[in-house]
Formats: structure tokens, sequence, C-alpha cells
């Protein structure tokens, strides 16, 4: 029971004035990710049954790790802004909502920096 | 959170059937949601069996023909019956829509009515869109200017008022709004694609001075991006307008106002 009036209700806590900046970085991961992963695609196939040295070889030439560098920052940022939306869409408390959601970003960083790491590793090291 | 029980009274159970008249030839039927909440009792379907020979040819005219000749309990919202009030928006055979302008042909089989989706109901056909018209009025939906008053009409060229077609022949029946999931989900905060074209529709308007403000008031994750271009909008109006477009129009500024 509030005796809220529904004006009121309806401005809530008014505008946060953000938004605009999270719809514009979705797209340029999301939009980035397609001929990333073209390439990726590409690469695994024609790497099919290749040994350990050659995939060394394919990771060492510099173009090669930047683009892997570059996919992987595109995947894991262009999920923790997906998932942000999906949260907002259906999880509920806020509470809830807010703490799956800065879990998401850890493991989403973590994952970025592993996934650099091992990449850094195999093309530095070869 | 998940809830994996419904809520109390919100389970559906059959009604009473009630006959077309003696020696009626061409009966349609008409699967009408019923709820009385005063009852305590579950919503509940009824069947009429309408004669068409003497009913008019659009839902609206069987709605009033139950009502007037067979059950007068059934509860309805309806006065212009031309499409343009928008009081008698409702979900016709799966679709939001004006009993006024649907042809109770172009239904095939049972025509199935129920009041717009996922909103509180007052009773039977009848939903409560407080929050729905509040959320308009947050808008401002009326021209603002800082300038002095002109002594005469605000002056406009044919193509800014070109700009406006499409958007103020909505008639604000809240069909697009309640179809769309982004709203069902989180009507509380989002602004649904009814208010947010009305806001566009200012936003656009050439004489209007407050563009900024009025783009400030729906930069929101909530009140404007829960939009994502599901287009149930625009595919439900019955008016034919396109409030998706509207809302990317919105996006567009937004993006041009900060890149």
């Amino acid at each position: 029971m509030s005796f809220r009036s529904p004006l009121s209700k309806a401005y809530g806590l008014g505008s946060a004035k953000d938004g605009t900046h999270h719809f514009m970085i979705q797209r340029l991961t999301g939009i980035a990710l397609v001929p990333l992963m073209l390439w990726l695609t590409f690469s695994i196939a024609c790497l099919g049954g290749a040994d350990l040295a050659s995939v060394r070889d394919f990771i060492a030439n510099p173009l090669n790790a930047t683009l892997l560098i570059c996919l992987t920052v595109s995947v894991f940022y262009h999920s923790s802004l997906g998932m942000q939306v999906v949260l907002e869409d259906y999880l509920r408390p806020h509470w809830l909502r807010l703490t799956v959601q800065i879990l998401i970003n850890f493991a989403n960083f973590a994952l970025a920096v592993v996934s650099i790491l091992a990449i850094l590793k195999l093309a530095v090291a070869a | 959170m998940a809830q994996f029980k419904l809520p109390a009274n919100s389970i559906m159970t059959k009604g009473k059937v009630w006959k077309a008249p003696e020696g009626a030839k061409n009966t349609k039927k008409f699967e009408i949601y019923r709820f009385d909440p005063d009852s305590g009792k579950n919503p509940r379907t009824d069947t009429y069996e309408v004669d068409l020979d003497t009913c008019g040819p659009m839902v609206l005219d069987a709605l009033l023909k139950i009502k007037n000749e067979m059950d007068p309990t059934l509860t309805l919202r309806r006065s212009c019956r031309e499409g343009i009030c928008g009081s008698c928006a409702m979900n016709i055979d799966g679709t939001n829509t004006l009993a006024c302008t649907k042809a109770i042909e172009d239904v095939k089989g049972t025509v199935k009515i129920y009041p717009l989706p996922h909103m509180p109901v007052v009773k039977d056909l009848v939903p409560d869109l407080t929050n729905f018209y509040a959320q308009l009025r947050s808008v401002d939906p009326f021209l603002k200017t800082k300038s002095q008053a002109p002594t005469r009409e605000r002056l406009q060229t044919e193509a800014d008022r070109a700009q406006l077609d499409g958007l103020y022949e909505c008639i604000l029946c809240a069909c697009c709004s309640t179809s769309c999931p982004s709203y069902w989900w989180n009507g509380d905060r989002y602004l649904g694609p009814a208010v947010l074209m009305q806001a566009y529709r200012w936003i656009i308007d050439s004489r209007d001075e407050a563009t900024g403000e009025r783009l400030d008031a729906l930069e929101d994750p909530f009140k404007l991006y829960r939009c994502h271009t599901i287009m149930n909008c625009a595919k439900t109006c019955p008016k034919g307008l396109n409030p998706a477009r509207a809302i990317a129009e919105i996006k567009k500024m937004l993006m041009e106002r900060k890149y």
C-alpha cells in the first residue's frame, strides 16, 4: 500500500542519463566480432590436424597474435555487456541482479586475462 | 526471482456456455475472458454463440450484442466504434487490436477475446491503464517553448510538419505497449512503445524548444534502452504505425548528441 501518485511512480528515481555508451559499445564489439570470428573459424579449419609446432608458429605470427587478443577482448567485453542486458530484463530483486552482474564481470575479466596470457606465452616463447 | 507458483486467482477455469437462440442458422462462437475481482473467484472463459445474421460485422458489434441480448454482466470499454478513441483495445484472436475495426469474418473458428496482456484487470475486458497514462504524462506530451509567445500561429514548414506524420495519428490505445515483452517484464520502469513514440513526436517537432531536456529524461537503461527492437509494437498497431522506428530515431539522436 502506498499513497505515492501514479505520476510519481512513473518518474521513479528519474533518468540515469546513461545507457547510450553501453548501447554503442555493445554494437561496436558485436560488429568487430563478425570478421574476427570468421577469421578464427577459417584459421582453425586450416590448422585442422596440425601438430603443436605449427600451431605455435601460427600464434607467433604478430598479426595472428594481435587478432587473437582483439578477439579475446571483444568476446569477453561483449559478453559482459550482453549479460547485463539479459539480467536487467529478467533478474530481480535488485541486489541479486547487481551481485550476479558483478560476479559475471569479474569472471569475464579473469577469463580475458587468462586467455591473453596464454596467447602471449605461446606468441613470445616461440 | 523466478516464481514457480502462480499467484492466487490466476488459473483460468471453463465458464458457462451461452447457446444461440432457437432457429439461428449462421452462428459463431465467442470465447471471452471473464474476471470479477469482487467475487473472489478465478477468471474463466465464457462461450457465447452469436447469431451472425442479426449481428454487425465487427467484433465490437458482437460484444455489444452479447451484452445487450445475452449477458448484461459482460464488462468492456468502448466509445467511438470507428477506431479513433482507442477504448475498445483488447486481445482478439491472439493479437492486440481494436474490437471496433476487427472484422468477425477475419477470425477463423472461435473468436477468443482477452483483455490487453499483462495489465492488472479491473473487470472482464477492462485493464487498469493507470501506469500507462502516468508514463505518458511523465514525458510532457505538449509543446514546450522558452522564446516569447508569437502574436500569431507558430510557423512550420511543410517538410517539418511532415516529420510528425506517422506519429500524431497514435490514439494511445495501448495495443503496442501491452504487446511488448520488455514492457511486460519491466513496465514499471520501461516507458513502452506508445509513450516513447509520443515523446519522439515532441522531440522531432520543429516548434518545440525542449529537445535536449526531453532527450535527457529518456536517456536511461530502463526508460528507453529496454527496447530490443522486438517489433511486436509495429506488428500489432491497429493504426498501422511504427513505434519501433520512433524509438530507433530517439536512440540515433542520443548517439548524435554524444558522439
